[in-house]
């Protein structure tokens, strides 16, 4: 069973009036099997996490640690993470020109699986895929994510989630900008993905919306850079019900602490 | 129907490149044999304000005596075994000659003082006559050695209905001024391959005149990767209608190099087309000139040129910092009755949030960069069909990435 595990972790961005804090000591484990739920309001540092956690460049973890299945996720380049079996599902899809998507999923695969999947079975393993998102063949030729909508970009994030196969996934706002039968799709996709293994489940979301598709085992509240109340399913009601106010003092104190 | 595009539809989103309107109509560029009827340059004409003039070794200025010896080998596509010998190639005519030969010109006039300069200094021309469907020709020119210049002349022909290959490979060291006339018969299909692979010291400034006879094709493809600076003059003309011509290219500049590729189409027939391609990638490095690259398109469509058909299309990767490409598509439409009419050009960078998305997908950094370059340049080097040159070109270019550590 596959284990991440989050301590007390710090990260700080470099900004034109000099470094800023914005995570203050998150702690958090996922295990294999479990689906946790992150809420929290905008600019709370929910993306921060995720973001750090894959190794974007541009967040320095300045204290804490973070491991997987005992392993210092913080030593390995952006790239061994992937391969270490870490998912980020981004709430921004990137555009890469010039890049097919079927050459990108294909080279990502080999990166992950250490071998070049068989081209016979590549092809119909990614044709099967699709078609269970929804989603059109004739986006194999199109560059990554180049003028794909904003709907589209994510079932792209869940398609390549379902190909890759990771132990943890964490998903940023997947369900954001999508519609009802998009959201179902996308939720049957991210359903057979836990469902095909032990995997461990991040999802960060505004809206409780997806949690009945995807039932979580943990939410926690997220304000200020740091989880600041966790329970379960039914913490996503009450917070749907009456928002974060009730946080934001925690938040903002943390902030005010740091 | 007529029609004036914009933006390419797939382009939605793009940086639009700021299509300009010339200090004069192309229509009245002017051309001449002679170098002294072109002003000495001095930098800020619409045609050389983009060249670094300090760098052509007085190519433009007349102090370049033009007087060293390019080697020029004409072979099988495998080989280099000079086809002058009897044992040439059926269907192939190779031929030294003289200023005085009456076919000289037949492609265009110089438009340029460079141009004329080498058209003036050349002492004999090669001529390569293709006739029938002979097998692929390989046209090698040697650059005159570090600190040596000289003037080529050469002339590709095909007679009527032939159907033809031929790839021209630039190499050496050294500075070279050339014409390339490329005379396509009536009916007849050329697939020209031009390839500048320059040692780093080179410099090489270059016209090339595409005449187009009736219902002719042509589909060329430039390959700039070599050189300090290498600066090609395209030209296309149609002698009647029917014409057809594509053009293709790549460059890719690291640091300190120049690569300009500007390009004239000149519709004044009926019922032509012309179709261009243009990629180039930049990499400069820190402390180092910039890599530059400049595109300029300029398709003009006469008041005679009825259902013309074109579409002219740059697109710049720009890899990393310490690197500028300047792009200027212009089409001026002279007639109302043209079949469709297009330009665009696209800068866009390869950057860090690009690289972050491909490596949180496990792909190895230099894996995602060679992915991103190998994908925009594929579309041209897939179009060459010789297997053999596409894969040198595809190796050659591979390691440009390894050598920058890209
Ligand atoms: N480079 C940066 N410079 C300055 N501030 C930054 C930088 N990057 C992020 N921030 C700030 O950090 C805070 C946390 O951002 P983050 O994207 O993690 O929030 P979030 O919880 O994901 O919000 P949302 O719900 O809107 O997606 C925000 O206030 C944001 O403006
Ligand atoms: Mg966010």
């Amino acid at each position: 069973m596959s284990i991440l595990e989050i301590t007390d972790l710090h990260v700080s961005v470099t900004t034109d009036d000099g470094p800023k804090e914005l995570l203050h000591g998150v702690d958090l484990t996922v295990r294999g099997g479990e689906t946790h739920a992150i809420m929290g309001p905008n600019g709370s540092g929910k993306s921060t996490l995720a973001y750090a956690i894959a190794g974007h460049p541009r967040y320095e973890v300045i204290a804490g640690s973070v491991t997987l299945d005992g392993a210092d996720v913080l030593e390995m380049s952006v790239d061994e993470r992937a391969r270490a079996g870490l998912f980020l599902a981004m709430q921004y899809p990137v555009e890469v020109p010039g890049v097919s998507m079927a050459n990108f999923l294909r080279s990502a695969a080999t990166a992950v699986r250490g071998e070049a999947p068989k081209l016979r079975t590549w092809v119909k393993e990614v044709k099967t895929a699709m078609s269970d998102l929804d989603i059109d063949p004739a986006f194999a030729d199109r560059s990554v994510n180049e003028g794909f909508s904003g709907g589209e970009k994510k079932r792209h994030e869940v398609l390549q989630l379902s190909l890759l196969k990771p132990k943890i996934a964490i998903l940023d706002e997947t369900d954001s900008g999508l519609d009802v039968d998009a959201l179902r799709v996308v939720s049957d996709g991210v359903n057979r993905y836990r469902a095909a293994g032990d995997v461990g489940v991040l999802l960060i979301t505004h809206y409780t919306r997806i949690l009945k598709h995807i039932t979580p085992d943990v939410v926690h509240v997220f304000a200020g850079g740091r989880i600041v109340a966790s329970g379960g399913a039914d913490l996503a009601n009450e917070l749907e019900e009456h928002g974060y106010e009730k946080y934001a003092a925690t938040g903002s104190g943390a902030e005010v602490a740091s | 129907m007529t029609e004036v595009a914009g933006l390419a539809p797939e382009l939605a989103g793009a940086k639009e490149g700021q299509g300009q309107v010339p200090v004069a109509s192309a229509g009245e560029r002017f051309t001449s044999y002679d170098v002294e009827a072109f002003e000495v340059p001095g930098g800020r004409e619409e045609n050389w304000r983009f060249t670094p003039l300090k760098r052509l070794r007085g190519l433009h200025d007349g102090t370049a005596a033009l007087d060293g010896a390019a080697a020029i080998e004409v072979g099988g596509a495998g080989g280099t075994a000079d086809a002058r010998s009897a044992d040439a190639p059926r269907g192939v005519t190779v031929e030294t000659v003289g200023r005085d030969d009456t076919r000289l010109g037949d492609g265009g006039v110089p438009a340029d003082r460079v141009a004329a300069a080498a058209w003036s200094a050349f002492r004999e021309a090669t001529v390569v006559t293709l006739d029938g469907t002979p097998e692929p020709v390989t046209i090698s020119v040697t650059g005159p050695g570090a600190g040596a210049d000289a003037a080529v002349h050469l002339q590709l022909r095909t007679t009527a209905h032939t159907e033809a290959t031929v790839v021209i490979e630039y190499r050496g060291s050294g500075t070279v001024a050339d014409n390339v006339e490329v005379v396509l018969g009536d009916g007849s299909r050329l697939t020209v391959v031009i390839t500048e692979e320059w040692a780093e010291d080179a410099v090489h400034v270059g016209a090339q005149h595409f005449s187009l006879g009736r219902d002719a094709t042509v589909k060329a493809t430039s390959v700039l990767l070599g050189g300090d600076l290498v600066r090609i003059s395209p030209t296309v003309s149609y002698r009647g209608p029917g014409g057809d011509a594509e053009l293709l290219g790549l460059g890719y500049a690291d640091a300190g190099q120049h690569l300009e590729q500007r390009l004239f189409v000149d519709h004044a027939v009926p019922h032509c087309r012309s179709n261009v391609l243009h990629k180039n990638a930049l990499q400069g490095a820190a402390g180092r000139p910039d890599a530059h690259t400049v595109w300029i398109g300029d398709v003009l469509i006469r008041a005679a040129a009825e259902n013309t058909e074109t579409f002219e299309f740059n697109r710049n990767l720009v890899l990393t910092e310490h690197a500028r490409a300047d792009s200027v598509p212009n089409l001026e439409i002279e007639t109302g009755e043209i079949a469709g009419a297009g330009h665009a050009s696209a800068t866009g960078r390869f950057d860090d949030e690009q690289l972050f998305y491909l490596c949180s997908r496990g792909i190895p950094e230099d894996v995602a960069r060679r992915l991103v370059v190998r994908g925009f340049f594929g579309e041209i080097l897939n179009a060459i069909t010789l297997p053999e040159l596409r894969e040198r070109l595809e190796a050659a270019i591979e390691s440009e990435l390894a050598i920058s550590g890209v």
